[in-house]
């Protein structure tokens, strides 16, 4: 297959443009600061088994912030050609805005976080094609009948922030993801499996892929059932992604700690987690996607710890949020597209001594949750978790049976991670958001329609 | 004439020039205001601004699409997504015929809220967030609000060419209650097609939610298992929209031999009583429009008529690849993502029983109101209620915290043995799908009981 290029594969760079937005927005009175990014993804989409679409999203964004007569003002633009009305508009929101209670960072020293691979640029479409279709082709050698859709895509992306103070940020990240999701179709029984990975490095094989979701097909391969009551429940690293994750992410937020919503909020140093569990926030990471050198306030990004051996360590912040709860920026204001707001970077859950086979090994009767659907649609904040088994498995005498469908599993984050049977010892990243070992909990609610 | 017209005729000329089966571009201007309150304080206001547009390029059944930012050297824009479509197509590029259409779409909206002095907005979420603030035991509360207004430019190589204008709202207000370690809380949603005036007077509205997240504190948690469940319309139409609304799209379907046949056209999902239907010619809600991103006018389309599955959503792709009419769902969130088949507003039709008469005949079960959110796998399906009640003797009886309730799509609309003669609509929220999120839709019902729901705590 040709190489594509794509015609616009050098990131376009804010430069200039940024520093004549700051001289406008001086000139109205205001300290300011522009956050520029620009980007290209180039993703190779796979419907039902075939390559179905070659895309290419290039995309560019202006936000700048002001504090003008202490207040603060924002605006965002996709476009460079018109300066004076961004600084107008935000000036005009300035008039409402939330009182400053920081200030914006004067030039400083960043840590050097490698999260861009220049070998990224050789990574052809034809070699990314060539990934997804080897992919389906190791998956349905094992299972004919499974229909896949992949996504391997390829990001470029920098950043760039500037502000009136001197302060001064700049980085280029490349990411590769590769996501795979299954359907096996019994009549009208639906097996879903998936997984997915993502580097700053070019990604070269799909094997660990291939062989983590046969596992899943192999696991589901039988039908089991479970009768409601209280079990033992293991969660593989997916399923604490999806069970405990929307919950902690919250329980930790600054800000949500700040309005006295957070169930942590008055427990900073206490025991309240189990005292093998702990976990950090880590942007340091070199390679990861969610790892970067400053947050997009420009603040150093750190290693925040926020469990340690069950104790509640800290809070993650941003500028105004460490301003209004008189602490430090923690380095996690994030944009999301808008205003900066204290949000996870990336979550590392520390490995406990227990291997995966030996939890199941030493289970009676219990079960195993990869996937819980809906999870995070219930009262997360104050960290329940509830959800329909989407993928899971039964154990019995220390043995996985089959997969178990019509089955809820519900209860409290902050309850259910207080005492845990074990924390395993093989760790592995979930959407690059997440590291984590599986973690049994010796009882939870588990609704079952059979 | 207008200038729109001779903007049209040098697209389509140009569109004209190039080797593909097909090619389409669209651009998009939009502004938005989006303000949020976490808290007392106001904690962000911002004006934003969105200039972009993108490609679209079938060859050979191959598709290359392209968006970008900026739309100087729009010919390279075009070669590209013909360049990847050839790379992609090896088979017959199949498109459901389609009349070209020039037209010129401008928004409507009564009180349009991109009209609206920002400190007019500011005003009335003050009040809101005052009421909320002004019961006790309340901890906190949060806001969320955005409006957006849109000028979109559609064009493709067939020679069609709109223009339409665009406009959303969604408002989202939570309070939230604490006592000890305890959290809880309750939302209330709600969104129109733009129309500023209908986020408003909902004081009486929010001053409840206030009261029903306090009152949560105190409430029991549901015993889980299996439950007679009555939906309020709220809940019904999310219902609507994830247990049924979602297998409907056929992008899931048109592909995959075995869910065609589950969905062969003709199979009986549910009982007579039930019909639902999609439609962006519903008009005047979130999901109303004339024309999809596809430049098809828009449709109504009965996805289950008394209890048959009779319809389903298409794009000018799957309707071909299943040789059925396009009923103009592809959509796309904006100009960053390819459209694909989505809802537009879903409504399960009134019936004829009364509320009293639904809830007469329960011993026990479950009054489940409001939403959190659902989701669906399409065979499995959840969605949580944001306020639940026992049921007892047919009377509702005490409060309990929020529950979760899933089921089986193919077993549960089998189970709805009763719908009510009310309808209500609810137009908050938005639906996510392909990583498009949040789309504008609406959906709707009356009052449903189910039997044999799985409820969870």
């Amino acid at each position: 297959m040709a190489v594509l290029t794509s015609g616009f594969a050098t990131a376009l760079s804010g430069g200039n443009e940024l520093e004549k937005i700051l001289s406008l927005a001086k000139r109205a009175g205001a300290e300011a600061e522009v956050f520029f990014t620009s980007y290209e993804k180039l993703p190779a989409i796979f419907e039902a088994n075939r390559l179905k679409q070659l895309k290419a999203n290039q995309g560019t964004l202006v936000a700048l912030r002001i504090i003008k007569g202490g207040r603060v003002g924002f605006a965002i633009t996709t476009r460079l050609d018109n300066r004076q009305e961004l600084v107008n508009r935000a000036v005009e929101v300035s008039q409402f805005g939330a009182s400053a209670r920081f200030e914006l960072p004067l030039r400083q020293f960043y840590p050097q976080i490698e999260v861009y691979d220049s070998e990224i640029n050789g990574v052809t479409v034809g070699q990314m094609v060539d990934l997804g279709e080897s992919l389906i082709a190791r998956l349905r050698a094992h299972s004919p009948e499974l229909v896949c859709d992949v996504e391997v895509a390829k990001e470029t992306a920098l950043v760039q922030i500037s502000n009136t103070r001197g302060g001064e940020a700049s980085y280029h990240k490349s990411v590769i993801d590769i996501a795979i999701e299954g359907i096996l179709i019994r009549g009208t029984d639906m097996l879903f499996v998936g997984d997915e990975a993502s580097s700053c490095h070019p990604i070269r094989d799909v094997d660990e892929l291939a062989c983590s979701v046969i596992n899943q097909l192999e696991l589901a391969e039988k039908e089991a059932s479970v009768a409601t009551g209280y079990l033992p429940v293991i969660f593989t690293p997916h399923g604490v992604a999806s069970a405990f994750i929307p919950s902690l992410a919250l329980g930790f937020n600054g800000r949500i700690v700040l309005e006295g919503a957070s169930p942590l909020g008055n427990r900073l140093a206490e025991q309240v987690f189990d005292p093998r569990l702990s976990l950090r926030d880590d942007a340091t990471i070199i390679y990861q996607p969610r790892s970067r050198p400053c947050d997009d306030e420009g603040i150093p990004s750190q290693r925040t710890s926020l469990i340690e051996n069950g104790v509640v360590k800290s809070f993650l912040y941003d500028l105004q949020t460490a301003g209004l709860a008189n602490t430090q920026s923690t380095g996690n204001g994030d944009r999301s597209g808008g205003l900066p707001a204290p949000r996870v970077s990336a979550l590392v859950i520390e490995p406990g001594d227990i291997a995966f086979e030996d939890m199941v090994k030493d289970l009676r009767e219990g079960l195993v949750v990869e996937q819980l659907m809906g999870a995070e649609q219930t009262n997360i904040l104050g960290g329940e978790f509830g959800g329909n088994v989407l993928l899971g498995y039964k154990v019995e005498k220390g043995e996985i049976v089959g997969r178990v469908k019509d089955t809820m599993v519900s209860g409290n984050v902050y309850k259910v991670l207080s005492e845990l049977a074990a924390i395993g010892k093989e760790t592995r990243w979930v959407g690059g958001m997440i590291s984590t070992p599986a973690i049994f909990c010796p009882k939870l609610e588990v609704t079952s329609k059979s | 004439m207008y200038k729109g017209e001779a903007l049209g005729d040098q697209m389509r000329e140009v569109l004209k020039k190039y080797h593909a089966d097909y090619i389409e571009v669209r651009l998009e201007e939009s502004e938005a205001t989006h303000i949020q309150y976490r808290g007392r304080e106001l904690e962000n206001l911002s004006k934003s601004q969105s200039l972009g547009g993108n490609v679209r390029a079938q060859v050979r059944g191959g598709w290359g699409f392209v968006s970008f930012n900026n739309v100087n050297g729009m010919g390279d824009k075009i070669e590209l997504a013909i360049r990847q479509a050839n790379l992609v197509g090896k088979e017959i590029s199949r498109l459901a015929p389609a009349e070209p259409v020039v037209d010129i779409v401008r928004v409507m909206t009564k009180k349009n809220a991109a009209t609206v002095p920002v400190a007019e907005k500011k005003l009335l979420l003050d009040e809101y967030n005052e009421i909320i603030w002004s019961t006790p035991q309340i901890q906190t509360s949060s806001i969320t609000y955005r409006d957006s207004s849109k000028k979109v430019i559609f064009a493709n190589s067939e020679g069609s060419y709109i223009e339409q204008d665009k406009s959303d709202l969604a408002l989202r207000i939570t309070a939230i209650a604490k006592e000890g370690e305890e959290v809880q809380q309750a939302g209330l949603s709600v969104g129109s097609n733009g129309n500023f005036a209908q986020i408003e007077g909902l004081h009486q509205q929010v001053k409840e939610t206030a009261r029903l997240a306090v009152e949560m504190l105190s409430a029991p948690e549901v015993e889980g298992g299996e439950y007679t469940v009555v939906l309020d319309p709220v809940l019904a139409g999310v219902f609507a929209h994830e247990a049924f609304g979602h297998l409907s799209e056929s992008d899931f379907v048109y592909e995959n031999e075995q869910l065609r046949e589950i969905m062969v056209l003709g199979r009986r999902f549910g009982g007579k009583h039930l019909n639902i239907v999609d439609g962006a010619a519903i008009p005047d809600l979130r999901g109303s429009y004339k024309y999809d991103d596809e430049g098809i006018p828009a449709t109504k389309t009965y996805l289950i008529q008394e209890g048959v599955l009779v319809g389903r959503l298409h794009s000018r792709e799957t309707a071909a690849k299943m040789k059925e009419t396009p009923t103009s769902n592809a959509r796309a969130i904006g100009y960053r993502y390819p459209p694909i088949v989505r809802m537009t507003n879903t409504l399960i039709e009134p019936g004829s029983v009364s509320f009293e008469e639904m809830m007469g005949e329960i011993k026990t079960g479950i009054y489940v109101k409001n939403w959190y959110g659902g989701t669906t796998s399409m065979e499995m399906f959840t969605f949580s209620a944001g306020e639940a009640y026992m049921i007892r003797h047919g009377r509702i009886a005490e409060l309990l915290r929020p529950v979760v309730l899933t089921g089986n799509v193919f077993a549960t609309l089998e189970n709805i043995d009763a719908i009510g003669n009310d309808l209500g609509i609810n137009q908050g929220g938005g639906c996510g799908k392909g990583g498009q999120y949040p789309l504008p839709v609406s959906n709707g019902s009356p009052h449903l009981r189910i039997r044999h729901c799985l409820v969870g705590g």
